[in-house]
């Protein structure tokens, strides 16, 4: 199979509005091609195009803006079909969606006019930079450095673990200042901005990683996304919940994945003259991935019902869904490769890549230690309220 | 309006942090259990419950230290909203 989707150039691609017309666009335009997509170790630019032609890029953004409006609720449902799909494809949506709404939600009225309705269309693609070799989502060993500078700035550092790095046209760069820590929209074409692909990572190996320097990149003064400081705490916290919440979403579509994988595989299988699916063990497990499957996509849609209310408690729901969607994930994926076995190690079958892509999940946006570190507090604070 | 925005925030802070005695002009940022996602949620509370947008330029820690500072910040865009 090529690397290349088959169907006519000329079929007009159908907006993806809801969880229906997402999950058609997947079956037809994604899954086929996952693993292709794995083993070449990218996403290609057709499919990137067909993504733009669907809407999928940011619909949340409002209709003048190049989005559609979408609610959260229905944005984690498209989320999750993606990433049932392709998880380095949902990668790439998910630090889109990241820089979109920051900018959307903290950008200056002259920030948004320039880059919402780019970001929005997908013509512009995002991506989110905050790892750096010494430091994980942990912003106190941030060491790249901005330093104020004939009115703008200048940025020196590197940044590495950026998904979609080596496609992105636009960075978000969290950096220190003399203050504190603010966040910068960098083109990738400013001078002194290099990307360095990074290959062969266990999973997510086609979300086109790279590692991006800057260095002494002149910046101007509209290159800051809200005041430093303070704000810079807001947008990071605010750009990690929804990157948490597109992530929670994507692991249970890899946790639904392994599911249809595993249920069409033993009810096809057969051992001793009957299917697999009639032994107890393995009902077991396909009960308990259905089981999980419906419990996480509560969690998520909770989640995102409380963003879409405005509530602050879907920070904590947020953690919740992510924590226990990533882990299932984790589980069943490991499952679902037993389930197949010896087929299940091989690059024949999904389930492979799928148990690659899940442990990513576990780590991704925050640890799942740090998430239990932060559910746990919450916990404290229940007891004693 | 500014006496009820200012019970109800201090209403917030307290549920989240039951055991700490906080009053009206204590510094909750001083008192060392603020972190980044309660930053957040504090925004969202105050963004939610008082129907306003705090724009970029309200969101300085100064506005958020304290009950009485937050809820002059919400009678300050309520008015600026009012009039708008």
């Amino acid at each position: 199979m090529t690397l290349t989707d088959p169907a006519p150039a000329t079929r007009t691609a159908d907006r993806v509005t809801d969880r229906t017309s997402a999950r058609a666009f997947v079956d037809t335009h994604v899954v086929p091609y996952a693993d292709v997509y794995d083993r070449a170790g990218r996403v290609p630019e057709d499919l990137l195009q067909r993504v733009a032609e669907a809407g999928l890029w940011a619909p949340f953004l409002p209709p003048g803006s190049g989005g559609a409006g979408m609610d959260l609720v229905t944005l984690g449902e498209v989320h999750e079909e993606v990433g049932r799909g392709c998880s380095s494809l949902r990668s790439l949506l998910t630090v889109h969606t990241m820089v979109s709404w920051t900018v959307q939600r903290w950008g200056t009225p002259a920030q948004r006019e320039r880059w919402t309705t780019l970001l929005g269309s997908g013509q512009v693609l995002g991506a989110f930079c905050l790892s750096e070799p010494g430091a994980g989502s942990d912003t106190s060993g941030i060491t790249t450095t901005a330093a104020e500078s004939g009115g703008g700035w200048v940025l020196n550092g590197v940044k590495t673990w950026t998904t979609g790095g080596q496609r992105a046209d636009l960075f978000l760069v969290f950096a220190r200042t003399a203050a504190s820590i603010g966040a910068f929209l960098v083109p990738r074409e400013a001078p002194g901005v290099r990307v360095r692909p990074i290959h062969d990572m266990l999973g997510t190996r086609a979300s086109m990683l790279a590692e991006i320097s800057f260095d002494d990149v002149v910046l101007g003064p509209d290159a800051l996304l809200g005041p430093s400081g303070f704000t810079a705490g807001m947008v990071l916290t605010g750009t990690l919940d929804l990157g948490r919440y597109s992530v929670a979403a994507g692991s249970l579509g890899i946790l639904q994945a392994c599911l249809e994988a595993s249920s069409g595989y033993a009810a096809r299988r057969r051992v001793g003259g009957s299917a697999l699916r009639e032994l107890p063990l393995i009902q077991a497990k396909l009960s308990d991935m259905v089981t999980d499957a419906r419990a996480a996509r509560l969690l998520v849609a909770e989640a995102g019902r409380l963003k879409d209310a405005g509530e602050s408690a879907t920070l904590m729901a947020t953690w919740v869904a992510k924590y226990f969607a990533s882990t299932a994930a984790v589980r069943h994926a490991a499952e679902a490769v037993q389930i197949h076995g010896a087929n299940g190690c091989s690059p024949d079958y999904p389930v492979a890549r799928l148990y690659r892509d899940a442990k990513v999940m576990e780590i991704i946006e925050g640890s799942n230690e740090i998430q239990r570190i932060t559910i746990a507090g919450q916990a404290e604070r229940e007891k004693t309220t | 309006m500014s006496t009820t925005a200012k019970d109800q925030i201090l209403t917030f802070v307290r549920e989240r942090y039951p055991q700490a005695e906080i009053d009206a002009s204590q510094d909750i940022f001083a008192l060392g259990f603020v972190n980044s996602l309660f930053a957040m949620e504090l925004v969202m509370f105050v963004e939610k419950t008082f129907g306003i947008t705090i724009p970029n330029e309200e969101l300085r820690i100064d506005n958020f230290r304290t009950a009485d500072t937050m809820a002059s910040l919400v009678a300050r865009l309520s008015a600026d909203l009012a009039v708008a």
